[in-house]
């Protein structure tokens, strides 16, 4: 296949499964493996692909981790616009993600902290406070369902039969 | 009084032997943690937009029978849907919307063939095809195809076994349990020794969405057939709907007014929702049989990898979601091979001897499941067959 469908075909498949090797990803396209390492390496450079990962459910594996949804609205600067305040903001270690939006608010920050009140804090004290920002509204996560394209509840398994014809 | 119930049941039904997948079937379903390539349907739900047109059917309503034949917008995009595989049925006249491709082959054998006709089954075949022969009065004659040949049928075994009984070939292509997908070279044989013969062709297409590498060949298609030929498929494979059992069936007017009469008086109609799903998933679903159609091609060429690494034999299969390795590198029968691994190793793959002739020195391994299982399976399969072979 050419080169653009492969790419797009192995971004795919790591973007569900990150942990499938070079070797699996080959045989899942028909490709020789050295074409496959290859593209991902050009991947990497071109920096499509960021970074490999895990989604954890917290709860399950007994950590008391709260997350919550800030949005943010913020006076735009001049030269700058939104790109200055919103790398000031995903500085923070607490910050897992930034994202500027259309609507009545301008920045979507999610934070994640050990407790309601670390995150209130860390709102208050660093975010709040910022040059440029004028508005913050915090909504906490109560419940994951869904997140990154994977089902958090316990799914009810394979329904099928185990042998038919 | 005691009734002797046994005694009062159909010699032709009594005859019938048990199914070998439902034995196995027992075995494996008792066993915790098993993982199983033995399933005959895709472990994809159908998408929700078809579900979705569903319940929406529902809370409209739409709970009361069709016309026999099936709603006249299902019919016209069954039509739409089969003129892409180069035949052009009329929806009033050519297609019945049947409970699954099921019911479409029996009302098929049903309608066509009279006691003591002969129909001929290209083996190893679909374990429901001689005992619905059977049930129609017909004789069922396999036809055996060869590893050596990808288990293509090959006319010099249809013509070591025809007779002037014969009334019809009954093609199961793409194949299940051997993954066979015929080219039109193939079947441009099977036509001239059909014409020759003077033979009718029920022609089971049901996994005609799922060939890798090569378009399917509808045999009603190919010069001359159509007219002869009773073209049987319907939404469960490719849709991922086995379980709405919704199908058709595609003839002949003359053909499908003699099948349409059994139908109405044995079924009514097929489910009404069930109906209204399918168009959905006619009209608008293709991004889904695409999706999941390139998902199982990879997975196709894992498990074929991961068989022969194995040290089993392979041939490639070209459609549908199975492969039908050869076990006979081990010296056992097929049902040893697949009890052994499934208490051994927890694997469930399906005897090949289940599937008839042929069958037998065989597995048939599904790949209608993730590809971690697929990957954990092979491995497992890989330690059996070494331990195996090291015994010999």
């Amino acid at each position: 296949m050419d080169e653009q469908t492969l790419d797009q075909r192995i971004l795919a498949l790591l973007h569900d499964n990150s942990r499938l090797s070079a070797d699996t990803i080959a045989t899942l396209l028909g490709e020789e493996e050295e074409r496959v390492r290859s593209a991902i390496k050009r991947l990497e450079s071109a920096k499509a692909i960021l970074s490999y990962s895990a989604v954890i459910n917290w709860e399950k594996a007994g950590v008391e981790r709260v997350t919550a949804l800030i949005d943010v609205r913020v006076q735009p600067q001049r030269g700058a616009g939104f790109d200055h305040l919103a790398e000031r903001i995903y500085k923070f270690p607490e910050v897992r993600s930034v994202f500027l939006m259309s609507g009545s608010y301008d920045l979507s920050v999610m934070v994640e902290g050990d407790s309601i009140k670390e995150v209130a804090r860390f709102v208050s004290e660093k975010l709040s406070v910022l040059e440029y920002v004028n508005a913050t509204t915090t909504h906490f996560i109560l419940k994951k369902y869904k997140q990154d394209g994977v089902i958090f509840e316990d799914d009810e398994g394979d329904q099928r039969l185990v042998v038919t014809p | 009084m005691t009734l002797n119930l046994r005694a009062r049941i159909s010699p032709a039904v009594a005859a019938i032997p048990p199914s070998g997948i439902r034995r196995f079937f027992d075995l494996a379903a008792e066993m915790e943690g098993v993982i199983s390539l033995g399933v005959g349907e895709p472990d994809f739900v159908t998408p929700w937009r078809i579900r979705e047109a569903c319940v929406d059917a529902l809370e409209r309503g739409f709970t009361c029978y069709t016309a026999n034949r099936g709603r006249a917008d299902l019919l016209n995009a069954i039509s739409l849907y089969l003129a892409r595989f180069g035949v052009d049925y009329n929806p009033a006249s050519e297609l019945i919307v049947t409970i699954g491709a099921s019911e479409a082959i029996d009302l098929a054998l049903r309608t066509i063939v009279c006691s003591g006709e002969e129909v001929l089954v290209p083996e190893p075949c679909y374990v429901s095809y001689k005992p619905s022969i059977t049930l129609a009065g017909g004789v069922p004659v396999g036809v055996p195809t060869h590893a050596s040949d990808g288990f293509r049928l090959s006319v010099a075994e249809l013509e070591r076994r025809v007779t002037p009984h014969t009334k019809a070939l009954l093609l199961c292509n793409p194949n299940n349990p051997t993954g066979t997908a015929m080219s039109r070279e193939d079947l441009a044989q099977i036509t001239r020794f059909v014409e020759e013969h003077d033979l009718l062709v029920i022609a089971d297409e049901i996994y005609a969405e799922l060939t890798y590498g090569k378009p399917h060949v509808c045999f009603a298609s190919l010069p001359g057939m159509q007219e002869r030929t009773i073209l049987i498929s319907g939404m469960s494979k490719a849709f991922a709907m086995t379980g709405w059992r919704l199908g058709y069936v595609a003839a002949h007017p003359d053909l499908c007014s003699a099948m349409l009469k059994v139908h109405q008086y044995t079924i009514m109609c097929a489910p009404h929702m069930a109906q209204i799903a399918a168009l959905e998933a006619l009209t608008s679903g293709e991004a889904d049989v695409r999706r999941m159609m390139e998902t199982y091609d990879g997975r196709r060429r894992l498990i074929v990898s991961g068989l022969r690494q194995a040290g089993l034999e392979c041939h490639e299969p070209e459609g549908a979601f199975y492969v039908f390795p050869s076990i006979q590198v081990t010296g056992l029968t097929s049902e040893t091979f697949a009890q052994e691994l499934l208490s051994e190793e927890k694997v469930a793959v399906v005897p090949g001897a289940v599937f008839g002739e042929g069958g037998e020195g065989h597995i048939r391994c599904s790949y209608a499941t993730s590809t971690e299982s697929i990957a954990e399976a092979v491995e497992r399969i890989a330690r059996f067959v070494s331990k195996r072979i090291a015994r010999r």
